[in-house]
């Protein structure tokens, strides 16, 4: 087989394979980049450009390409393979694509090698600068950025499919015959792209799916080192200088004829190589915005804590936390309340805190058996509002507004919460806490108080009775009015049952001089710890008064 | 001699036709192409280099590579556009050919050697989702349309012999400043009447051949 060529043309050709094996591996890279390539013609010939296509030579990916052939050429059984995978930020990587530089013993004797070989070796890197834009990793790598990179890797032996999982197709990219056998150059790419988890590497529905055996474990361990496929001038690198393309002195065979070609310099310029993406590290990239997000929300549940603790009222506490906890990249979402683990509603709107209260209102109204269009929500006033005595029920009522608004923000008992700072809003439409009632003298208050108006003092007279509507005004006779602009009493809480409870506002349990002299004398011990917490969250108010302006 | 003849088929939106026709063309154009041919003495040349550029398409989840020659472009940007805008079925034939000399009075003889036939179906979409899936389906389908061009090119079969300085013009087309492609030519059918395309033919090879 070797006899029928001579040494010259044997000469060329181990030449020729060289660098075409070095200009694939530029094709295959550069196409993977992530960005559109475009290189310029020139009519003049160049003694550097082999094959007769423009195509630039990275100095870094050069230098891979002759550490893995380390002298030697594809021959039969020994492959040079170029390896495109894919990495997420979070450390997965997974293989897309295997480009095969192969060679099989179908021999071409009669073929001419600097004319022939050589112009059948351009239209094969033609046909792999098309190809490398058709197969489904061409897409992927246009898209790379902070969720994924694509990296590849050059090893020069035995071809590894194993890692594209199954059904992997192959595509031919084209042979050229020579007398040492027929170069082939081929892809072997992943078609299944299906992932087993919820991370996806596009915010939009890729196209191409997901991917499958996402986790399974490589069987043969990489021999050599993963690169990134994004150029870095040398400079910035680690400080090693990659030799610029040295061969380049040896120059390409541009003019078909015997005279001796002439020397000419290489230049590689980088217009086109910027640094498009960031380095792969093995640190944990930039989360992503869902993750970030998360994190933010921890900590503003984190600060959220103490000053619910300390401010004791609902509609200054919400604020507070948005205003000091929070990561201000994502205000949208951390104002969409509900949906994020127990994210606060901003109850320093009243039209929230109603619903928020309307939703409790009908889960805790049934229990007490009187729903009704009448103002059941005086006894919860009064429940509310008036119980100072036991330190356990309005802090339970308290806790189980939190617990009910907040989630898992608040677990600490709010000992220094009192009802009379008990300011939320609408507390009169506060779950009434059943087995607190009894024990609650403001639920049975002793007295009718001389109270300024008769509303109020027709509230304090009925707070006893469970529930039955029809006690709760004697003096007043409530008929069932619809008001403007209201909608028929479908809703628990509508336009007239509000009018109706707000027509009766709860009496501030300070005024109230049905107070004990036991809880005022409580009251006015806990006075003095109340007013350190408030002012140790004086800040927090402002800010609170800051944003109502 | 024999032609090669190859068939592709596409089905596109109306807006995509122009993109689908100048990928298939590039394309092959890309392979069909070197660079500028520059005799010296003693019967040698050397060849220029040829650049290439990606060409992302904007109605189509595609992206080519073309030969970076904007003359080039230009002209097959010319038409392309003649057969797009409209419905139905289209085709558009690249024609590679040979001029042969001939004697006086008879004029050259354009010899095909390799034929490309695009066959076009334009549909009609209603929906914008419609739209995007067409997108990316005709995407699909172009990239099958370059393998398959890939793989015709490289059964290396026959191509005209590199010429001589004074034939050059018979076998490339030597007008273009930055490359060189094989002599071309496109041409197109609007119509899906098979009869009248037959007809045409004829009638323009009658007429070329004896050019009376």
């Amino acid at each position: 087989m070797e006899t029928d060529i001579n040494s010259q043309d044997r000469k060329d050709l181990d030449k020729f394979i060289k660098f075409f094996a070095l200009k694939t591996v530029q094709v295959i890279v550069q196409a993977r980049l992530g960005e559109k390539i475009c290189t310029r013609s020139s009519s003049s010939p160049t003694g550097s450009d082999w094959f007769n296509l423009a195509i630039k030579d990275i100095p870094e990916v050069t230098h891979e390409a002759k550490k893995a052939l380390a002298g030697q050429l594809p021959a039969i059984g020994r492959s040079m393979c170029v390896e495109i995978s894919l990495k997420t930020s979070e450390g997965d990587s997974m293989e897309l694509e295997i480009w095969c530089l192969e060679m099989n013993e179908k021999c071409d004797k009669e073929i001419k090698i600097s004319y022939t070989v050589y112009n059948r070796l351009s239209l094969l890197l033609k046909s792999l600068l098309a190809i490398t834009r058709v197969t489904p990793a061409y897409r992927l790598s246009r898209k790379q950025g902070h969720e994924y990179v694509i990296l590849y890797r050059i090893y020069f032996g035995e071809v590894q499919l194993n890692g594209l999982g199954e059904g992997f197709q192959t595509v031919r990219v084209g042979t050229v015959g020579t007398p040492m056998g027929t170069i082939t150059l081929s892809c072997a790419y992943r078609i299944n792209l299906a992932f087993m988890s919820t991370r996806q590497f596009e915010r939009t529905p890729p196209i191409m799916g997901i991917i499958i055996d996402h986790f399974v474990d490589r069987p043969y361990p990489s021999s050599s080192p993963m690169h990134p496929c994004n150029y870095r001038t040398t400079g910035e690198d680690t400080g090693v200088t990659y030799p610029s393309v040295e061969d380049s002195q040896e120059v390409c065979t541009t003019s078909f004829s015997t005279s001796p070609p002439s020397q000419c310099v290489f230049t590689v310029t980088k217009a086109h190589f910027q640094t498009p993406t960031p380095v792969v590290t093995d640190t944990l990239r930039v989360p992503m915005a869902g993750l970030a997000f998360s994190h933010q929300l921890s900590s503003s549940r984190l600060s959220y804590q103490p000053a619910a603790l300390g401010v004791g009222s609902a509609d200054l506490a919400y604020p507070v936390v948005f205003a000091a906890g929070l990561n201000t990249t994502h205000p949208h979402q951390l104002m969409v309340p509900g949906k994020e683990g127990g994210v606060p509603l901003a109850p320093n709107q009243p039209a929230h805190g109603a619903q928020a209260d309307q939703e409790r209102l009908a889960t805790y109204t049934p229990s007490d058996g009187a729903h009704c269009a009448a103002t059941p929500s005086s006894e919860d006033t009064e429940t509310v509002s008036n119980s100072s005595e036991g330190r356990a029920s309005p802090h339970d009522v308290l806790e189980t507004i939190f617990a009910r608004k907040v989630g898992a923000f608040v677990n600490k008992p709010i000992n220094q919460v009192t009802l009379t700072s008990l300011d939320i809003p609408f507390a009169m439409f506060a779950p009434k806490n059943l087995e607190l009632e009894d024990a609650d003298p403001m639920v049975n208050p002793p007295d009718s108080p001389d109270t300024e108006s008769p509303l109020q003092g027709s509230l304090h007279s009925d707070g006893s009775s469970g529930g039955s509507s029809g006690n709760t005004h004697d003096d007043f006779v409530m008929i069932d009015f619809k008001p403007a602009f209201s909608k028929d009493d479908i809703l628990p809480m509508d336009l007239g049952t509000f009018y109706r409870e707000f027509q009766n506002p709860p009496q501030l349990s300070s005024l109230s001089i049905d107070i004990g002299a036991q809880s005022m004398a409580e009251d006015l011990d806990s006075l003095p710890e109340k007013l350190a917490v408030h002012e140790k969250n004086v800040r927090e108010f402002d800010a609170f008064v800051e944003t109502l302006q | 001699m024999n032609c090669r003849s190859e068939v592709l088929e596409v089905s596109v939106e109306g807006r995509q036709v122009e993109e689908a026709m100048l990928a298939v063309l590039h394309t092959v154009l890309l392979h069909r192409s070197t660079g500028k041919f520059h005799y010296k003495k003693e019967g040698t040349y050397s060849i220029g280099t040829v650049g290439t550029q990606d060409v992302d398409c904007d109605f189509i989840d595609f992206t080519y590579v073309r030969v970076s020659s904007d003359e080039l472009d230009r002209a097959l940007r010319k038409d392309a556009l003649r057969n797009s805008g409209g419905d139905g079925l289209g085709q558009m034939s690249l024609e590679f050919y040979q001029k042969k000399k001939s004697r006086w009075p008879f004029s050259d003889e354009c010899i095909p050697w390799e034929v490309w036939t695009v066959k076009v179906h334009v549909v009609a979409l209603a929906t914008e989702q419609e739209r995007q899936i067409c997108r990316e389906k005709v995407g699909e389908k172009l990239c099958e349309k370059v393998i398959n061009i890939v793989e015709v090119m490289n059964r290396h079969e026959y191509l005209p012999k590199m010429p001589m300085q004074s034939e050059v013009d018979n076998v490339f087309d030597t007008g273009l400043r930055d490359v060189q492609p094989y002599l071309y030519k496109i041409s197109f059918q609007i119509t899906d009447a098979l009869g009248t395309s037959v007809t045409t033919t004829m009638r323009r090879l009658i007429k070329d051949t004896l050019a009376l």
